[in-house]
């Protein structure tokens, strides 16, 4: 035990304190968003704190098995969700316009959010065998490439634009770690412009009413203020009014007010700035970055690159999400539903990104040891 | 020689820094954002929130009441029932919703779609209203139904009430929601959705004295626009009341009289223009049109051939009839074409070209001079007068006595009738007059045509001798606080004619009802002296052999203008009872119970408008 006390340095507990800080502001603001819905069976932040206190046993769980094990198993894993991905598709709970839940009897889980912390490692495990010189070569790219796009394709479908979009963006850091070359750069460029129009119209056509209407009205917000622009509009007035100070824990008349659609889940970040201000917006963002910078530290004093690759992936997970989800809350990021990890209201991204912190704490748990 | 370990590491050291970088770099972006908003916009912000969450609703006043001249109530306003319906909170589709509300209203499904589709975008929170004047019935319907009828809601209104019913409704007028029309006029401009604004006579005409001020209610909704609380309160100003120069009892006596005809009744003071009575027959029940009026009923009253809709005091338009000959006799007298003793013989016809104008007695009249002529309303003796004249000096008189032109009496879409002349038929026939179309006009046919409205302004004008009073029909505008405006009133036009010319029309029109052969005996009253003038307009030009039993709707329509009493007059009547026959038979006795009525009997106190009142404010609408 004193070993694995002293594995713990002081860095370990900070960080698991700020994440209690942001865990714990999420947790007003669900409360602060849903206290008028008065009569329900159970409050929705108990329900939270209920996920929470799942996600830290997750957390722990994760953090003791060597991150090693776990890669040895990453492509059976990987082949698992696949087939999960497509069951999902046949015989899923089909909620809020898509297809995505699959119900346990209990709980719905989504399988969509585990995917990504099974794609981190699977790719993880594929790159870090890869030690290219001067980065991968056009030929290369092939792999990586499809081992990311099986998912997303099928995460697409769903449709959820907002987790494929995740798994693209936590790919291509991922192999962006892995070093490019120029050639292969100027490859892709080239294929994603052949390809671009041919994309867009399928993408396109892919999309949803309602999620067409959001990317236009990101273009032009005031074009349909009642419709698909209401989101927008009701969230920059939230944080706007929000001001400096903020209007106070439970003070924030937009979403009491019910104006703000969401408040709970893809707009609590509106929610908690218009309570705290830019004061709060600033405490915030000063423990996300904490939060970053252990992650970060992490991949570069992790012993190998498998921890590294683990690390870095789990970061630019929890990156896109700030960016997408705060971004569109501010009005420069399109609506695309992407919770904001660690504060949105959701049991499928609450554990996930427990078991993607376990992650990196099992990396840095083994970073002094001399043996696998 | 393959690069060591060590070198692949120092690169990855270099990417996961630079990765740290862009991701700071990232969230760096984010946080200036957020002080754009929060800091550098963040009172233009905390404003929008507050629109956002405060939402103005309109406070309709209450419209200002009607009375006649006596004080006794003629229009006011009780409380109803009226549906709503909250556009948001409405489901959607809206086709079961409007399916049943079509059923327990009793309104096509057509009408309430229009009216929620109309509004739902622009103003999602605003109550549209769909019916008023809810039967107890239909308010039970919903109420019973509340859960199948979401966004539904009903609300107690004040809504216009005329207690006495289809009484003077011309006059009156009805109201109606504000359309789309009238708000884009500057007269209405601004006006809250839902209010009740004049849609016809003096509701119209006085609208925004009888109006109001709304009023605004500040209140905190949320975004379902349930009300939270009210932050702000503007009371809406009540409208002010108007004080007609209507005589209830008068108007009672006329209303009466031409029960069951078509007709006009006009009753006048002549020194001042005050209307006392206006009867246009038929009528319609105000009540209907202000409220529950379907698309239907509405289609029903314009298509309905006796126009009830038609003011006929002020839009009918009639040749004048025998009445006009006080004008033709005017104008000879004035320019000394005739004296008073000047005769001619009437053998019941006078050849003129190469046709016969003949008299409306067949054996003619023998020898008259203008007194008789008048009083028996001899035909030849005007061709004669008429052909002296000539058109342009009658239509000058006619003019002075104030026909052909609208008499500016403050109702809406008054006609103006036509007084011809040479100057006339050549600008709009591009014809030369001919001198056998002035015997027409002579007796008050041909082109001539009047407003019953004017007919009673020349009857006025001859009983006092000369002064011409423009109609009006408001007495005082009484505000809440107490304090009385009285409108300006138009002074009166005094014509140029001489006392002895209506010295000479005053005692013929005495004569038309007191003597043997007058044409007006039926208006002959024992307490009080009337002088009056028939008039039987032809509908038809028929040959006068041919006048036996034609149809009732090729009938004459008979005339009685009078005057009472004729030394001090105090009330001038137009009577018009269309295809009445005779105006001596149809219309003088009309005229007499209208004039005793007036200077005969205190005002009535029973059944009075004042009854009236009670009835309608204490019983539930519907």
């Amino acid at each position: 035990m004193r070993q694995v006390r002293s594995r713990l340095g002081s860095l370990d507990w900070q960080v698991l304190a700020a994440i209690a800080c942001i865990v714990a502001l999420g947790v007003a603001s669900i409360y602060s968003a849903t206290a008028h819905q008065a009569g329900r069976p159970s409050p929705l932040y108990l329900k939270q704190l209920a996920w929470i206190g799942i996600g830290l046993v997750v957390l722990i769980a994760v953090a003791l098995v060597d991150y090693h094990a776990l890669a040895r198993r990453a492509y059976v894993a990987y082949a698992a969700i696949v087939v999960l991905l497509v069951v999902v598709l046949a015989i899923g709970r089909v909620g809020m316009g898509a297809q995505r839940w699959i119900s346990l009897g209990v709980i719905d889980v989504q399988p969509s959010e585990l995917a990504k912390l099974v794609l981190i490692v699977a790719l993880a495990r594929y790159c870090a065998d890869k030690t290219v010189k001067g980065g991968l070569g056009p030929s290369q790219l092939g792999p990586p490439l499809l081992l990311a796009l099986v998912p997303i394709v099928l995460i697409l479908k769903q449709p959820d634009l907002g987790t494929g979009l995740s798994l693209l963006a936590i790919s291509l850091a991922m192999i962006l770690l892995v070093g490019i070359r120029y050639q292969s750069i100027i490859l892709l460029s080239l294929a994603g412009l052949m390809i671009f129009p041919f994309a867009w119209n399928v993408f396109w056509n892919s999309l949803r009413g309602y999620q067409r209407d959001r990317l236009l009205t990101f273009v032009n917000p005031s074009s349909d203020p009642l419709g698909s622009g209401y989101h927008v509009i009701q969230s920059k007035i939230a944080v706007g009014s929000g001001g400096f100070w903020g209007k106070g824990f439970l003070g924030s008349t937009q979403s009491q007010l019910k104006f703000l659609p969401e408040g709970h889940t893809d707009f609590i970040f509106a929610v908690f700035a218009e309570e705290w201000g830019f004061v709060g917006v600033l405490v915030l963002f000063a423990l996300y970055g904490f939060v970053l910078y252990w992650i970060m530290e992490t991949a570069y004093k992790s012993k190998d690159r498998l921890g590294a690759f683990l690390a870095v992936g789990v970061a630019s997970m929890v990156v896109f999400s700030l960016v997408v989800n705060i971004g569109m809350t501010l009005g420069i990021m399109p609506v695309v539903g992407v919770p904001l990890l660690l504060m949105s209201y959701g049991g499928s991204s609450t554990l996930t990104v427990f078991a993607a912190l376990g992650l990196v704490l099992n990396v840095r748990l083994r970073r002094f040891m001399l043996f696998y | 020689m393959t690069s060591s370990p060590h070198d692949d590491f120092k690169d990855l050291y270099d990417r996961i820094t630079w990765g740290a970088i862009a991701m700071l770099a990232l969230l760096g972006l984010l946080v200036l954002r957020a002080w754009y908003l929060q800091v550098v916009e963040g009172d233009t912000y905390r404003e929008l929130a507050e629109t956002n969450r405060v939402r103005v609703v309109s406070v309709l006043p209450q419209r200002g009441l009607i009375f006649d001249r006596h004080g006794r109530l003629l229009v006011n306003n009780t409380p109803g029932f009226t549906a709503y319906v909250v556009a948001e909170d409405a489901p959607s589709p809206l086709d079961p919703l409007i399916e049943r509300l079509a059923g327990y209203l009793g309104l096509p499904e057509e009408d309430i779609r229009e009216r929620i589709e109309g509004q739902r975008m622009a103003r999602p929170f605003t109550p549209i209203p769909i019916k008023s004047h809810l039967t107890l019935k239909e308010v039970a319907l919903i109420e019973a139904h509340r859960l199948d009828l979401p966004g539904v809601k009903i609300e107690v209104e004040a809504q216009r009430n005329y207690p006495l019913g289809t009484w003077a409704s011309h006059l009156l007028g009805y109201v109606s929601e504000v359309s789309a029309t009238q708000r884009s006029t500057t007269e209405f401009e601004g006006l809250p959705l839902g209010m009740q604004v004049g849609q016809y006579g003096a509701e119209l005409a006085y609208d925004a004295i009888l109006r109001g001020q709304p009023g605004e209610k500040g209140v905190e909704v949320d975004a379902l626009g349930h009300e939270r609380r009210v932050v702000s309160h503007i009371r809406p100003a009540q409208g002010d009341d108007l004080y007609l120069t209507i005589d209830a009892d008068v108007q009672r006596a006329a209303e009466d009289a031409l029960e069951g005809k078509a007709g006009v009744v006009v009753a006048l003071d002549p020194t001042t223009g005050d209307v006392i009575a206006m009867v246009s027959h038929p009528d319609f029940d105000p009540n209907v049109l202000s409220g529950a009026l379907t698309t239907s009923r509405w289609a029903e009253l314009i298509a309905d051939p006796g126009r009830p809709l038609n003011n006929r005091a002020i839009q009918g338009q009639y040749p004048p009839g025998s009445t006009f000959k006080i004008v033709v006799a005017t104008a000879a007298l004035e320019r000394r074409i005739v004296t008073p003793r000047s005769e001619t013989t009437c053998n019941g016809g006078k050849f003129f070209g190469n046709r016969v104008f003949r008299d409306w007695k067949a054996g003619g009249h023998g020898i008259v001079d203008l007194h008789r002529a008048l009083v028996e309303s001899c035909d030849v003796y005007f061709y004669e007068l008429g052909d002296r004249v000539g058109v342009d000096a009658i239509a000058e008189f006619a003019r002075a006595f104030g026909l052909g032109e609208p008499t500016g009496i403050a109702l809406p879409s008054e006609k103006k009738g036509l007084i011809p002349s040479t100057e006339w038929k050549l600008a709009s026939r591009r014809e030369p007059w001919y001198p056998g179309e002035t015997l027409s006009v002579a007796i008050g046919q041909g082109y001539v045509s009047v407003t019953p409205l004017q007919l009673a302004t020349m009857i006025g004008t001859v009983a006092t001798g000369g002064a011409r009073h423009p109609p009006r029909y408001v007495r005082e505008i009484r505000h809440r606080d107490g304090t009385v405006v009285v409108p300006e009133t138009i002074p009166a036009e005094h014509l140029t004619v001489s006392a002895k010319t209506f010295a000479v029309l005053r005692e013929a029109l005495k004569g038309v009802v007191v003597e043997q052969h007058g044409t007006g005996g039926a208006a002959r009253s024992s307490i009080t002296q009337i002088a009056g003038k028939t008039g039987t307009a032809q509908v038809a030009s028929l040959a006068a052999s041919s006048r036996k039993g034609r149809p009732a709707h090729l009938e004459d329509h008979a005339w009685f203008v009078a005057f009472a009493p004729l030394d001090t007059p105090r009330i001038a009547v137009t009577v018009l009872v269309e295809h009445g026959g005779h105006g001596g038979s149809a219309a003088a006795p009309i005229a007499k119970q209208v004039i005793e009525t007036y200077l005969g009997a205190q005002p009535q106190p029973s059944p009075s408008p004042v009854a009236a009142r009670d009835r309608g404010s204490a019983g539930a609408p519907g």
